[in-house]
């Protein structure tokens, strides 16, 4: 180094650097890197199997169901297991009810008491038992009002943790809070024997066996008329037959999504006889010759789950498999009812419903053709093929609200809300008359006593504004406020509304804003343009349904909301 | 005409193209409805969400959404219905009754407000939601005001799909449903890369730049200055400022941009632009680079241009004609036009009287260049990066593209969301990390064994393409022999990468129908650059992955004219479009077209010029926008040599750290400033315009040039880049067939173009190698260690790179005040076990010293960074990297090992 000329060092160094804020920089990089201590410990609870975008649900429940909640520091390790971004696991954390998700520094969150807030409990007393477990239980837990639980057979219905209680009271509540955990499967009336010794599985072993025909399967079964019993009534051997038609591969999904409310005949009948339904399932597999079938199940109804997958693996061991199958656990998501979300959620996604074209038929799940039916609709299947066009057209009500004897009742599908409640429900409940009812659980319109005589049927409510729907049979009496009941199934859609569409995001929280101000601040033709814009411009039924109860209130009873 | 689709539309027989919307035939035929979610702009999907452009269809139970449904045979579509009318109309009702007022919102004038004064909205009867979101401010620069947030989800789209950057989220759900960055974090403090593109597509201004919205009166398109991508772009212009840049539908971006391109021109505005030529002050030591560049008068005095370029040609001059031309360099640049580096290697070769020009392609991809030109004949990448888009492998190598090339690797990110494989080979697990099927996180310098070990698979596995070998190579056999020594299991001990990774990289690379190479300055800058390039090359010949769409070779250049520099001529054992300067035949021909005796013997290189002026064989020096004193390695010897010059001449618009040892400095224009002609990574020429003019009395860059030339006694009558680039068409077979007036058209045309009209080749080499026999050649390679491995008295292993917000040595983007807000301070990433052994935390000073020189910065904690190492950006002139770097030169390229030498850390 020649004199005269110092070296940069340290000392040497410019004063002002060049640019113009002068500031001081992060000490980590922007955004957030997942630490090796949160990596290890999600891969830990995840498993060490290859991690698959898909069963991104089942990684969330995993780590809420061992950690207590979602928080951000095992989200982003998650997102870098499942090489998906942040934003991505995010949105879907955030997008499901049972989630909780919770930034690493906030305090543990208590165990939560979860209350049904569906319109039979509501009307059996659900907000009372809520006012009274929030001052008696403040500080240890969370009461959380969540949307119909399915067992409105029992209203009031509350649960924590896995244990569901009916005819809750907030002292009952109390005592399962200090019960054990029981853990038991439960044993169906009709187990695997009995139900193979009255006949079950002949038709599917004859199926295997290479003695039935695929396409006169689906012929029995178009002959005999079934029609899906979720609520849109397409019917079920043509449906086979569209997607039996499609380039392989095809998938079976299994929509267990039952949350109408109101609705709970999906699980009474797998409670009571889940292998007539597994029977279903697997001709229906084979018959369209799926590759992998899906159960998407509802995560209130964690005692089922549990049954099915033990039942399935039954079966499998019994050399009855057709393909492999697959439950996939909800996480509180009404909309994911709805066949397009899903399938999205199958796939690991917010259940955002599709907008047709195209049909699952051609492009469901994972892209391909895909076949979805309802639990109660493939319950039936194994009869109906069995029976062709000698198969009776019957429904499955599930009946609640003021009645002496709610619950399942198998009828014949033409029958009046009058006669189901009086041949088949005991009668309205003392002191109650029949004054209004809702056909088709929140979505089906409320209609008015002198419409009790109409047939429940596919189409015969529609001209005053009803629908049958999932055959949930809510009945209103005298004591029943419309305005309290139009305010209820409004908060429903609003709290169940997936948000993508303007109509149904926008139009159910300001329904639930206008009638919170009460008649004085609702304006009747507002109310009416806004049920016209959500008929008519919603993606999906939900939007579409959250209009009928304004309609069917400013119809059928004046005064009532505006 | 067959194919189309015959309906109706308001009562009129209609026809549609297959693939066309409602909402596009309607907007056709002069019916544009009203639209939110829905852009017309390249690479968006009609989602059909906000439901505010809802027409009727005759025989359907509900409306359907224009933008999204395709209309088909026999379909009676009903715009102006009354349920469609009165649906457009609630949607746009419920819309605004959660906005602000029109005179207080952020931009009255968005689309949003546009539609909804259309849609005839009186009244609006639904009350305003209680709670409105806070505004975002946290970025520097974006705003983000949720409180106009329709959800239409197009800025997640924008983040998602179309930049693949995927930190915009619609979190929540329902009327929860809103916008979050990453975790519902700040969007500054979110993973955000800046790129902006969701606030060009935001239809309501909750996404907008920090200064609202774009209001220009003027628009002139150009390209992006930053890096070799070559986005094309328009600047938006008001009052002789830049006021917002949007992406234009180019080649190599169609219409993306990234943080640097959108926001990035901040210092175009500088108050620190040099706007007087300076003539350094009498007695002022040339001795260190603590000058204010805001206040260069310390150690300057202002003079005329005449006083300025007299002195400035005389000093070289006068060095010439004492100790002759060889005395004399002359350093160019990467970030000028094709013209400027031509007439400036023209200036050295014809004026100064010798072959000493370089540039700072000589720290880039002079290794690279140099094994392409052995082993295949030509230096330029084989096919360009879009080409990922269509390959069913790509192998990524020694670069962080998400930093360097950000809209390149948005083009990779697509790829493998479609389907492409990706391998990524690196020392840090950096943000293609999360997209990489096998990331391969080999020991820094390992490259040659690593990529042995997978020839070692493929040919062990005879995966190799036999018919290509025979063909169109030579040498096979050596290297088939040659590869025996580097076993998976062997080789995996030396780079710590698991041998059944390199046998399945190995494998999905040989079998894939195409596979493609990208590889940057990882792979380069070593004492073993070019060994390193002749691997990678070896592996895409022997397995005949070359001259076929989706497959070839791809060195990303780094600077946006790296490629045009270097082709131009700008290096110093190379005439324009690489005819070697001891080549007898290419000397004659540029006696003949510059008419003057050339210097038959190769020049000095960037850091041979350093060493040759330490000795005394160099005495006088003309730089034109480089910054040696920052990017050269060893900064301690490159600065000294700087000082020690008789004549120093710099040509910049900043008083950079190489203008303090100046004696004369020139103010000259930015990109924005000028006309003139880019090569991109691709091989893509393309037409910048002038949108601004320059400041004060700064000067265009090639008549300064000229003005030298001309003190030297040239007598040049070039006039502007057009003539210049049409004599460049005579001195270079490779753009012969290039107009500018098709430039002027096009703006962008691919070389090698031959004749006039010819369309340009994008992928090349499909018959035969510009090779004198047309063939290949394999080259094999021996393990080299880097030049200085660490040891105890200096342990750790320093990597130098770049940030994705600041640019080269910082001159640009740390004047940019949105960059450098963004990155304000020097940083050194260190791995956590690395924070924790030394006893450090995040945020601590520290000292990195090598055995060169020492830098004072600031621990960051970066668990991408691989324990034992760390990394400094090397744009920081208060802790410059190159302090600290190592000059030792890789014997073919003659390129430094910037990317390696040992270091130590002591807590400050």
């Amino acid at each position: 180094m020649s004199s005269g000329v110092k070296s940069d060092t340290v000392e040497n160094q410019l004063d002002r650097p060049p640019g113009a804020s002068q500031g001081r920089g992060n000490s980590a990089l922007r955004g957030r890197q997942a630490t090796a201590e949160d990596l290890a410990k999600v891969r830990q609870i995840i498993g060490p199997a290859d991690p698959e975008r898909s069963l991104l649900l089942e990684y969330l429940h995993q780590i809420q169901d061992v950690v207590g909640s979602l928080r951000h520091c095992h989200l982003a390790a998650l997102a870098e297991c499942i090489r998906l971004s942040q934003a991505e696991v995010y949105e879907v954390a955030t997008f499901y009810h049972r989630f909780q998700v919770a930034a690493d520094d906030a305090a543990p969150i208590e165990p939560a008491v979860h209350i049904c807030c569906g319109l039979p409990c509501q009307m059996a007393g659900a907000d009372k038992i809520a006012a009274e477990l929030e001052t008696k239980l403040e500080g240890k837990f969370r009461i959380v009002r969540g949307a119909c639980m399915g067992r409105c057979d029992c209203a009031p219905v509350t649960a924590v943790a896995a244990n569901y209680l009916g005819h809750a009271n907030a002292e009952a509540v109390q005592v399962a809070l200090s019960a054990p955990d029981s853990s038991a499967i439960m044993t169906p009336a009709i187990d695997f024997y009995r139900y193979q010794a009255n006949g079950g599985y002949d038709l599917l072993r004859q199926c295997l066996a290479g003695q039935r025909q695929k396409q006169q399967i689906i012929y029995d079964l178009t002959q005999s008329g079934l029609r899906g019993l979720g609520g849109a009534g397409f019917p079920t051997g043509r449906k086979w037959g569209l997607v039996a038609a499609e380039p392989g591969p095809r998938y079976l999904v299994v929509n267990g999504d039952e949350s109408e409310p109101g609705t709970f005949k999906d699980r009474y009948y797998l409670e009571r006889d889940p292998h007539r339904f597994i029977e279903g399932v697997l001709l229906a597999a084979w018959a369209m010759d799926a590759v992998e079938i899906y159960f998407y199940l509802r995560d209130e109804y964690p005692h089922l789950r549990a049954l099915l997958q033990q039942e399935f693996a039954r079966v499998t061991a019994m050399g009855l498999a057709v393909a492999p199958v697959r439950i996939r656990r909800g996480a509180g998501a009404y909309i994911c009812g709805e066949e397009s979300a899903m399938l999205e959620s199958i796939e690991g996604k917010r259940g955002m419903p599709r907008q047709r074209p195209p049909f699952p038929s051609e492009a469901g799940l994972f892209g391909r053709p895909t076949l979805i039916n309802n639990v109660e609709t493939l319950y039936w299947a194994r009869d109906a093929i069995n029976a062709g066009a000698a198969w009776p057209d019957m429904r499955s009500f599930s009946v609640s609200g003021r009645v002496r004897e709610p619950g399942v009742k198998h009828v014949s599908s033409g029958i009046t809300a009058r006669a189901l409640i009086e041949d088949h429900c005991g009668g309205m409940l003392e002191g109650h008359d029949l004054a209004a009812f809702l056909p088709g659980g929140a979505s089906g319109g409320i209609l008015p006593a002198n419409l009790a005589d109409e047939a429940m049927d596919f189409g015969s409510l529609e001209p005053h504004g009803g629908l049958i729907g999932s055959a949930a049979l809510i009945v209103l009496s005298q004591h029943d406020d419309i305005a309290d009941v139009v305010g209820n199934l409004m908060r429903f859609f609003a709290y169940e509304s997936c948000g993508q569409c303007t109509p149904c995001r926008v139009g159910t929280e300001k329904a639930v804003m206008m009638l919170n101000a009460g008649k004085a601040g609702t304006d009747g033709t507002a109310l009416a343009d806004l049920a016209g814009v959500m008929a008519d411009a919603s993606i999906c039924g939900l939007g579409q349904a959250a209009a009928s109860p304004l309609r069917c209130a400013l119809r059928h009873f004046p005064g009532a909301i505006a | 005409m067959s194919g189309e689709i015959q309906f109706e539309l308001d009562g009129i027989p209609a026809e549609a193209a297959p693939g066309e919307s409602i909402w596009q035939v309607a907007a056709r035929l002069g019916t544009t409805l009203p639209h939110l979610c829905h852009t017309e702009e390249i690479g968006y999907r009609a989602d059909g969400n906000c439901r505010a452009c809802m027409v009727e269809i005759d025989g359907e139970r509900v409306l359907a959404p224009s933008c999204r449904r395709q209309p088909e045979d026999g379909m009676v579509v009903k715009t102006a219905s009354d349920r469609a009318v009165q649906s457009r109309a609630m949607v746009m009702e419920l819309l605004l009754s959660d906005q602000p007022p029109q005179i207080e919102t952020h931009d009255p004038d968005a689309l949003f407000w546009h539609w909804a004064e259309k849609q005839g909205v009186e009244r609006i009867r639904f009350a305003r939601r209680a709670t409105a979101p806070k505004n975002d401010t946290s970025h520097p620069a974006i705003q983000v005001n949720l409180d106009a947030c329709i959800q239409c989800n197009l800025c997640v789209q924008a983040c998602r799909e179309v930049q693949a950057n995927d930190v915009v989220a619609m979190a929540g759900r329902g009327a929860g449903a809103h916008v979050a960055f990453d975790f519902d974090n700040a969007m500054g403090e979110s993973k955000c890369v800046g790129c902006g593109e969701c606030v060009r597509v935001c239809p309501t201004g909750a996404l907008l730049p920090t200064d609202g919205a774009i209001v220009s009166d003027c628009q002139v398109d150009s390209i992006c200055p930053y890096c070799g991508v070559g986005c094309q772009l328009t600047f938006h212009i008001r009052g002789e400022r830049i006021v917002g840049v949007n992406g234009r539908d180019g080649p190599a971006n169609h219409g993306l941009l990234c943080i640097k391109g959108r926001f990035g021109f901040g210092y175009v505005h500088s108050p620190e632009r040099l706007t007087t030529p300076l003539i350094r002050r009498e007695g002022v030591a040339k001795d260190n680079v603590a000058i204010d560049s805001a206040n260069p008068l310390t150690h300057f005095r202002e003079a005329s241009w005449e006083e300025a370029l007299a002195r400035a040609a005389q000093g070289l001059t006068s060095i010439r004609d004492s100790h002759g031309g060889r005395a004399l360099a002359g350093f160019g640049s990467a970030k000028g036009s094709n013209e400027e580096a031509y007439l400036f290697q023209k200036l050295v070769r014809t004026g100064f009287g010798s072959n000493n020009v370089d540039h700072c392609t000589r720290l880039c991809h002079a290794s690279s260049v140099a094994a392409l030109m052995e082993t295949i004949g030509s230096g330029a990448v084989t096919a360009p990066f879009t080409d990922a888009m269509v390959a069913d492998v790509i192998l990524v190598i020694g670069c962080n593209p998400p930093v360097n090339h950000p809209v390149a690797a948005t083009y990779f990110k697509q790829a493998v969301r479609n389907g492409t494989k990706l391998i990524v080979i690196d020392p840090n697990g950096r943000a293609l990390k999360q997209y990489a099927n096998w990331m391969l996180n080999l020991r820094p310098a390992t490259d040659v064994a690593l990529l042995n070990a997978m020839l070692h698979v493929i040919i062990d596995e005879d995966l190799i393409d036999h018919d290509f070998i025979a063909d169109r190579t030579d040498n096979f056999a050596a290297l088939a022999a040659h590869i025996q020594a580097f076993p998976p299991d062997a080789m995996s001990e030396i780079t710590g990468v698991p041998a059944e990774d390199i046998h399945a990289a190995a494998r999905t690379f040989a079998t894939a129908e195409r596979a493609m190479i990208f590889w940057g300055m990882g792979i380069s800058q070593h004492v073993h650059g070019t060994d390193n390039a002749r691997c990678l090359i070896s592996l895409c010949l022997a397995t005949g992955q070359i001259g076929r769409p989706g497959t070839g070779l791809h060195p990303l250049r780094g600077q946006n004219n790296v490629q045009g520099a270097s082709d131009a001529g700008l290096i110093p054992m190379f005439y324009p479009d690489y005819r070697a300067v001891d080549d007898p035949a290419a000397q004659a021909k540029f006696e003949t077209l510059w008419q003057t005796k050339l210097d038959p013997e190769p020049g000095l290189t960037v850091v041979e010029v350093t060493d040759a002026i330490h000795r005394g064989g160099i005495r006088g020096l003309y730089i034109m926008g480089e910054n040696p004193a920052m990017s050269d390695p060893n900064l301690n010897h490159a600065r000294t040599a700087l000082g020690k010059l008789d004549h120093l001449v710099v040509q910049d618009i900043f008083l950079t750290e190489t203008a303090c040892y100046a004696d004369v400095v020139l103010p000259a224009t930015a990109w924005p400033e000028k006309d003139g002609t880019v090569t991109n990574s691709n091989r893509q020429v393309q037409l910048g315009r002038q949108a601004l003019q320059p400041p004060g009395d700064a000067r265009q860059d090639l008549w300064i040039i000229k003005q030298i030339a001309n003190g030297m006694g040239l007598d040049w009558d070039h006039g502007g880049p057009r003539e210049v680039f049409q004599e460049m068409r005579d001195a270079m077979n490779s753009i012969h067939g290039m107009s500018w007036q098709r430039l002027s058209d096009e703006s962008a045309i691919t070389y090698p173009c031959l004749h006039e009209g010819d369309p340009g080749e994008a992928v090349i080499f499909g018959e035969r190698f510009p090779t004198n026999d047309g063939r290949a050649k394999f080259v094999p390679c021996d393990i080299v260690n880097p030049n200085e491995l660490p040891d105890e008295t200096y342990p750790m292993v320093l990597l130098t790179g770049r940030l994705l917000e600041h640019w080269h040595t910082g001159t640009m983007t740390r004047r940019t005040p949105v960059l450098d807000r963004l990155e304000p301070e020097a940083m050194a990433h260190l791995a956590p076990t690395d924070l924790d052994k030394f006893g450090l935390r995040a945020g601590d000073r520290i000292c990195v010293q090598s055995r060169r020189g020492e830098i004072e910065l600031t621990a960051r904690l970066d668990i991408a960074v691989q324990p034992g190492t760390l990394f400094i950006p090397f744009c920081y002139a208060e802790a410059a990297a190159n302090l600290l770097t190592n000059a030792a030169l890789d014997p073919f390229g003659k390129i430094a090992e910037v990317k390696y030498c040992a270091v130590k850390i002591t807590a400050r």
